[in-house]
C-alpha cells in the first residue's frame, strides 16, 4: 500500500479552470473520500491521478515517486468506475483476469487470485456468465473485484455507487467499508452523496469550484465546518442559516435578526471576534433546534414559532417552522403530535451553534 | 365484445395480407433478373430473347458453364477478381478502422475539416476520378498492375469506411478503454483488445462495402487494365461480346457464378451483424 500526495495542482480546459491549487496528503492505508457537488472537480483529480487526464501544473506522488509522467499501467492503481466499465465481450472471470494476463503471470497464480476475489464479493456463481447477463449490483462487485485481484498500491473508486438504487447502495456501502477492513488498502473514493462520505471515510476532502474547502474526520466536518459552504454541504437535513448582525452591550454579544433576537455566549463566540455592526451568519442543525424543549443550561432563550409543515420519517420527524418570517427547520423525535398551524415554543442549542462572518464566509466561532 | 374482437382480427388479417402480397411483388421484381439469367445460362444456343417463361428451359443445358470454365480465361479473371478484391477489402478495412480511430478519440488541428473532406469526396461522381487516377497510376508506373488496381480501390472507398466506423467507435464508452489503460495495455493494445472485437458489425459492413465495389468496379479497371491476362471478370465478360455476336448464354454462364462469391461473404459476414455487443459494459 502507499501514500499519496496532490501538490498545488491545477487543471485548465481551455480558459476554465477546474482545479486551482489543490494540496491533499494521504496516508497509507487510509480510506479518503472526495466529495462535492457536481463539478466542483472531485473526479477530475482521480483521473488525473489514474493517469487518465494531462495535469496542467503540480505534482502528484504515489509512494514519494512523482507520477506526473508515468502511463496508468505504470502507476499501480486500480480503478473502480462510475459506469462499471466492464468489457462486455468476455466473461466475469476473463474481465478479473486481464490485468494479470497482460502482465503473463502464472495461470495458477491468476486463478488463485481470481477465486479469492469471486470468493470475498461472492461471484464464484457467476465467473462464467458475460456482463450483461448481471444485474447492477453484480457488475458493480465484478468492477470491484477486478481491481481487488490486481493487488494494487491505491484503489480509485469513482462513485461507485451513484448507479445503483438506494437499497442496493446501502448493501454496497456496507460491503466496501468490510472490504476496506479486509483489505486496509489505501482508498481513495469520489462521490457526491455526503452519507457515503460520512459513513465511508477516514478523511472527507471537500471541495467546491475546484478549491478544497476542508480536509478532515467526518466527525470534525460535521461539528466544526471551516465554511458556509461545509457548513450546508455536511449534514442532512440541511444546516439551518440565519443572517443577521451583531452588537455588543455591557460584554454580551446579541445577534439581532429582522425575526429574532438571541444573546450569544462567550463559549460559543469569542469575544475578539463580536465586533459591533458585524455582518454574521449563525448556522444551526435541524437536531439543535429543540422544540417543546424546557430549555437549559446550554439553551437559547425561547423563541415562538409556527408549526407549517410535519413529515415523518419513521423514527423522526421533520418539522418545518416560521419564526416571524423566518423558515427553520428542527429535527425531533418521530409523532410530534402537532397539527399544522399551531404554535410552538423552540430554542437553539448553544453547544453546537456555529457563526460564520457573512464577508467571507469563514468560521469565525469556537 | 366478440364482435368487435373479429372486427379487429379481420383487420389485422388484411393488413397482413396486404404486407405479404406487397412483400411478395417487390422479392419477385428483385428475383425476376437473376432467374432470367440463370435461365439464359441453361438454354442451348445463344437464345437471349425468349417468348417461354419457364425458368428452366426446354433442352436445358451446362454447356455454357463448360464452354466458360474451359475456353475463355474466365476463372483467371475470377481469380484476379477476387485477389483484388480481397486485398482491397481488407487494406481498406485496416486503414479505415485505424484513421476512424484517431478521427473518434483524439483531438488533434483539422479534425472536423478532415470529415467533411471525406464526406465531400464521396459527393463527387467516379467518371470525374478516372482522369486523376489514371494519371497518377501511370506516374506510380503500376498501369496493368493488380497492385495500381488495389490502391485505386482502396483509396476510393476508404471515405465511407471511415465515416462508418467512427460513427460506431464513438458510440462505445471511453472508459472502457480507460479502464484498459489502468489495467496495463497501451492505447493501441486498448484499440486492438478491446476497441476491435467490440466494433465487429461495423468493421464487417465495412469490409462488405469494400467488397462489393470493389467487386463489381468496371470504370476504372478499364482504364488501368489492358492486357487480357490482368482483367478482372468485369472487364472479362465483356470480352465475349463480339461486333457481330454476343455469347449470351456464357455471357449469363458467368454473370451466375460471379454472384457466388458476393453471396458466401454476404453470407459468412451476416453473422458479424449482431447488435448489443456492448450492452452490460456500462449502465445502461
Amino acid at each position: 500500500m502507499a501514500t499519496v500526495q496532490f501538490k498545488k495542482i491545477v487543471k485548465k480546459f481551455g480558459d476554465n479552470l477546474v482545479l486551482n491549487g489543490v494540496d491533499v496528503d494521504i496516508k497509507d492505508h487510509e480510506f479518503v473520500v472526495i466529495v462535492g457537488p457536481s463539478g466542483c472537480g472531485k473526479t477530475t483529480l482521480l483521473r488525473m491521478l489514474a493517469g487518465l487526464e494531462e495535469i496542467s501544473d503540480g505534482e502528484i506522488f504515489i509512494d514519494n515517486l512523482l507520477v506526473n509522467e508515468l502511463h496508468p499501467s505504470k502507476r499501480e492503481i486500480a480503478m473502480v468506475f462510475q459506469d462499471y466499465a466492464l468489457y462486455p465481450h468476455m466473461t466475469v472471470e476473463e474481465n478479473m483476469n486481464f490485468a494479470l494476463r497482460l502482465r503473463k503471470m502464472p495461470k495458477p497464480e491468476i486463478a488463485a487470485r481470481v477465486t479469492e476475489a469471486a470468493n470475498i464479493l461472492q461471484l464464484n456463481k457467476f465467473l462464467k456468465r458475460m456482463p450483461k447477463q448481471l444485474s447492477g449490483g453484480q457488475r458493480q462487485r465484478v468492477a470491484i473485484g477486478r481491481a481487488i485481484v490486481r493487488k494494487p498500491k491505491v484503489f480509485l473508486f469513482d462513485e461507485p455507487l451513484s448507479n445503483l438504487d438506494a437499497k442496493l447502495r446501502e448493501e454496497m456501502r456496507v460491503e466496501i467499508a468490510k472490504l476496506y477492513q479486509r483489505l486496509n488498502a489505501t482508498i481513495i473514493y469520489v462521490t457526491h452523496d455526503q452519507v457515503e462520505a460520512m459513513t465511508l471515510a477516514g478523511r472527507i476532502v471537500i471541495m467546491n469550484h475546484g478549491i478544497v474547502q476542508q480536509v478532515g474526520s467526518p466527525i470534525e466536518v460535521y461539528r466544526k465546518p471551516c465554511n458556509l459552504f461545509v457548513a450546508g454541504f455536511i449534514g442532512s437535513p440541511t444546516m439551518n442559516f440565519l443572517a443577521g448582525k451583531l452588537s455588543v452591550a455591557g460584554g454580551v454579544t446579541v445577534f439581532s435578526h429582522e425575526s429574532l433576537t438571541l444573546p450569544i455566549p462567550a463559549f460559543v463566540l469569542p469575544q475578539k471576534e463580536a465586533a459591533e455592526g458585524r455582518e454574521v451568519v449563525l448556522g444551526i442543525r435541524p437536531d439543535d433546534v429543540l422544540v417543546e424543549h424546557p430549555g437549559g443550561e446550554k439553551c437559547s432563550e425561547k423563541v415562538n414559532g409556527v408549526l407549517e409543515v410535519c413529515e415523518l420519517l419513521g423514527h423522526r420527524e421533520n418539522l418545518y417552522l416560521k419564526v416571524g418570517a423566518q423558515r427553520l427547520l428542527a429535527t425531533v423525535e418521530a409523532f410530534f403530535n402537532r397539527s399544522p398551524g399551531s404554535a410552538v415554543s423552540l430554542c437553539f442549542n448553544y453547544q453546537n451553534m456555529h457563526v460564520f462572518d457573512k464577508a467571507s464566509e469563514r468560521r469565525i466561532s469556537e | 365484445m366478440k364482435k368487435k374482437m373479429t372486427a379487429a382480427a379481420k383487420r389485422q388479417l388484411l393488413k397482413s395480407i396486404l404486407l405479404h402480397a406487397g412483400l411478395i411483388i417487390f422479392a419477385a421484381a428483385c428475383v425476376y433478373p437473376l432467374l432470367r439469367i440463370f435461365s439464359v445460362s441453361l438454354r442451348p444456343g445463344d437464345k437471349l430473347v425468349s417468348l417461354d417463361l419457364s425458368i428452366i428451359p426446354a433442352g436445358a443445358t451446362f454447356i455454357s458453364y463448360t464452354k466458360l470454365l474451359r475456353d475463355t480465361m474466365f476463372l483467371r479473371w475470377l481469380g484476379n477478381s477476387l485477389l483484388i478484391t480481397l486485398a482491397t477489402s481488407f487494406i481498406g478495412v485496416s486503414l479505415a478502422s485505424t484513421a476512424a480511430y484517431a478521427f473518434s478519440r483524439f483531438r488533434f488541428p483539422g479534425k472536423k475539416v478532415g470529415m467533411i473532406l471525406l464526406l465531400s469526396s464521396q459527393m463527387i461522381p467516379a467518371g470525374m476520378l478516372i482522369l486523376p487516377l489514371f494519371l497518377m497510376i501511370m506516374k506510380l508506373k503500376l498501369m496493368n498492375t493488380y497492385l495500381g488496381m488495389i490502391i485505386a480501390y482502396s483509396v476510393s472507398s476508404l471515405p465511407f469506411s471511415i465515416w462508418i466506423l467512427k460513427g460506431y467507435y464513438d458510440t462505445i464508452p471511453r472508459s472502457l478503454e480507460e479502464a484498459a489503460l489502468v489495467d496495463g495495455t497501451s492505447q493501441v493494445g486498448a484499440f486492438w483488445r478491446i476497441i476491435l472485437p467490440l466494433s465487429t458489425p461495423a468493421l464487417s459492413i465495412a469490409f462488405l462495402f469494400n467488397f462489393t465495389t470493389a467487386w463489381n468496379e468496371y470504370l476504372v479497371a478499364r482504364v488501368v487494365l489492358f492486357s487480357a491476362k490482368q482483367y478482372t471478370w468485369t472487364l472479362g465478360l465483356f470480352e465475349l461480346q463480339g461486333q457481330y455476336i454476343t455469347q449470351w448464354g456464357m455471357f449469363a454462364a458467368g454473370s451466375m457464378l460471379v454472384t457466388i462469391p458476393v453471396l458466401c461473404v454476404f453470407l459468412y459476414s451476416s453473422k458479424w451483424l449482431i447488435s448489443g455487443l456492448t450492452l452490460g459494459s456500462v449502465k445502461g
